[in-house]
């Protein structure tokens, strides 16, 4: 099955500053595909060039067979896309807005009312029709902002960091939503700040500095990590963190939750993390081997493209 | 290009304008402000000037002068003083416009037939209250020494020369019917401008535009899907302007209102396209706002609402001309003074169409389906 995004030595500059350099993606059909990456690293741009939004610089890309470069009105009636910020009119109501995207869609009237009536539902907005889009809290202005985006029904959907700022319970719901979506056929490509959704992701691809640093599914890149993870609580995690950094032993130390990470390459680190912290005067609660997550495994490749 | 598309955008202006009270105050507060303040403020008629009177002759002959003064209308005696120093002060400190100085041997001089002089003095800061001054002055002397020759020469003496004037279309010379026709392109002018100009940039501002550009929406169906609400609300307002024009300042419309009101539609297109242009150009709603601003001062002066446009240089009133509202005022004036029809006015209805089309296309030209 060809692919059914393409994206081809995509580049776009700002000035001095590239933005995207030289981005090659290929995202199967019937999946959702993940893009993260720390604040900058061009995940809003690379969406922008694939809705014709800005004009790349270099390189180009393919949606569905068709190309962003001179194909971009046909494009557009197959895919759906959401910006970071809300972008729907706050001045009219849940209603007119889905109305008003299912005429600029010419989404035949009775196929529309229907479809209408479907998304309320679909996205539990029914009871909240008559209300103006300002006065809806962050969760539902993004469910309407989807909604408006599947009014047509596209085959993809590219949706730009869509659930910032909204609750932890309304983010489960919207991802279920987007697996459901997917099931019935959709291909989804979705720029995330946040890992716990990267990790339920059908692949994810690491940006940093406007390149594709990992592309894998979230289970191989795991896998990959290639080091030990130990995972230490004590008395002092912050003063743990520093003491710990200077040996030659830890490849990365750093806080996460409750705990401190410390990335090394065996385990035999365990016993001397034991001593120096508590020549140190540190008293260790625990120091354990944990799984690591892909947040350990992202910070960790990030930081090595650094050194 | 697809109708229904233009009608969903049409619809969703309208919902937005309804529920938008500043944008209501422009279209209905505005222009009924405006017509008021400028109707009554903008008045070249001049009358009633304030004068000062140093009567130095004690005979009757100067009473008789000063009386056809009063009883022209265009001055008021209102104060009478003893030396020129005292005329300086009321003139100086803007009591008086005027100073009408008698000299002592004037009623002696009538009488034994030589010329009497009479000076005048008159505050020139204001030309057309200067200029009304020495007009009527002038009016009321001539007419004074026509008659004093008469009664010394007996009646009968037949004049060499006669002028019969008849002023058309305003016979009154009423400046406010003047100057109403032309208030009215003004006030549309600036209504629709201030309009259109914040209607694209708005969106890019709040940010909806991103989400509109990715439909299959086109650009030309996006540019008539947010002039045609303005034209329809710039109808109203070209209705309530005339109505108020018609029962509130009593200037009759001479032509046919119905010719007006198509000339009217077809100016709104142009006038609400070079807002549209000016909100496809601006960066920000503060920026369209000056810019609309600064477009307001030359549609004014160069249009000849404010100034006849004979009077201007040849490269100004060319300038003048690439403006929609010149042609318009001349319409207005047209129909609503001199009762024209299409056959005096079928230039301006070509030109104005040309406006029209000329300022949407370059509108949908400039305007880039992309968020750079």
């Amino acid at each position: 099955m060809i692919d059914s995004i393409q994206i081809h030595s995509l580049t776009k500059k700002f000035g001095d500053i590239t933005a995207v350099n030289n981005l090659n993606v290929e995202v199967k059909n019937n999946t959702i595909f993940g893009l993260v990456g720390p604040d900058g690293a061009g995940k809003t741009t690379t969406m922008r060039m694939l809705c014709s939004l800005l004009t790349p610089d270099k390189g180009t890309a393919k949606i569905g067979g068709y190309d962003i470069l001179t194909e971009s009105n046909e494009i557009k009636n197959h895919i759906g896309y959401m910006p970071q910020k809300f972008s729907l009119y706050g001045d009219l109501t849940v209603m007119e807005n889905l109305v008003f995207y299912s005429k600029v869609y010419q989404v035949p009237k009775k196929e529309s009312k229907e479809k209408i009536k479907f998304l309320l539902k679909f996205s539990n907005l029914t009871d909240h029709s008559y209300k103006l889009a300002d006065q809806l809290s962050g969760g539902m202005k993004q469910k309407l902002a989807l909604s408006c985006n599947l009014i047509h029904s596209p085959k993809y959907l590219l949706l730009d960091e869509p659930t910032i700022g909204v609750d932890p319970v309304a983010r489960r719901e919207f991802w279920k939503i987007l697996f459901d979506l997917r099931d019935q056929g959709a291909t989804i490509f979705v720029s995330t700040p946040y890992m716990d959704e990267a990790e339920r992701c059908d692949e994810v691809g690491l940006m940093d500095k406007g390149r594709i640093i990992r592309k894998d599914n979230p289970d191989n890149i795991i896998n990959g990590f290639g080091y030990h993870l130990l995972s230490v609580y004590s008395d002092d995690n912050h003063l743990a963190r520093t003491l710990v950094q200077e040996e030659e032993y830890v490849m990365d130390a750093y806080l996460m939750g409750e705990g401190l990470h410390v990335v090394t390459e065996s385990l035999e680190s365990i016993k001397k993390l034991k001593e120096k912290l508590k020549i140190s005067g540190i008293k260790v609660i625990s120091i354990n081997e944990a799984a690591p997550a892909l947040e350990d495994v992202f910070v960790n490749i990030i930081k090595s493209e650094k050194r | 290009m697809n109708y229904k598309r233009i009608g969903s955008i049409i619809r969703k202006e309208f919902l937005q304008i309804k529920r938008d009270k500043r944008t209501m105050t422009i279209i209905f507060l505005m222009p009924i402000m405006q017509l008021l303040l400028f109707g009554y403020v903008a008045s070249t008629n001049v009358d009633h000037i304030p004068s000062v009177v140093m009567n130095n002759d004690i005979g009757t002959e100067s009473r008789v002068l000063l009386e056809s003064f009063a009883n022209s209308q265009y001055f008021d005696l209102d104060y009478h003083v003893q030396s020129i120093e005292e005329i300086e002060k009321y003139i100086d400190n803007g009591d008086a416009r005027a100073g009408i100085v008698i000299p002592p041997e004037y009623s002696e001089y009538i009488k034994s037939g030589r010329t009497a002089q009479i000076q005048l003095i008159v505050d020139g800061s204001d030309p057309t209250t200067a200029q009304a001054v020495l007009s009527s002055a002038g009016g009321v002397v001539q007419s004074m020494s026509v008659k004093i020759t008469q009664k010394m020469l007996g009646a009968s003496m037949p004049q060499p020369l006669d002028l019969r004037t008849r002023v058309w279309y305003n016979p009154n010379m009423d400046s406010t019917r003047f100057n109403i026709p032309g208030l009215i392109g003004v006030i549309l002018q600036t209504v629709t401008l201030m309009l259109t100009s914040f209607s694209i940039v708005r969106e890019r501002e709040r940010g909806t535009m991103e989400q509109l550009i990715v439909t299959p929406i086109t650009k030309m169906e996006l540019m008539l899907g947010k002039v045609i609400p303005y034209v329809l609300i710039g109808f109203v307002d070209i209705v309530l302007a005339l109505s108020l024009s018609v029962f509130w300042f009593r200037v009759p419309i001479a032509g046919s209102i119905n010719l007006l009101l198509l000339y009217s539609v077809i100016f709104l297109v142009g006038a609400l396209g070079v807002g549209l242009n000016i909100s496809v150009v601006a960066k920000s709603q503060l920026e369209a706002m000056q810019l609309s601003m600064f477009m307001i001062m030359p549609n004014m002066l160069l249009s000849g609402y404010m100034f006849p446009r004979n009077a201007m240089p040849k490269f100004v009133q060319a300038l003048g001309s690439v403006l929609p509202l010149t042609h318009f005022i001349n319409v207005l004036r047209g129909i609503i003074l001199k009762g024209n029809g299409l056959a005096e006015l079928y230039k301006e209805f070509f030109i104005l169409i040309g406006f029209g089309v000329f300022f949407i296309v370059l509108a949908s030209k400039k305007f880039k389906k992309k968020i750079e």
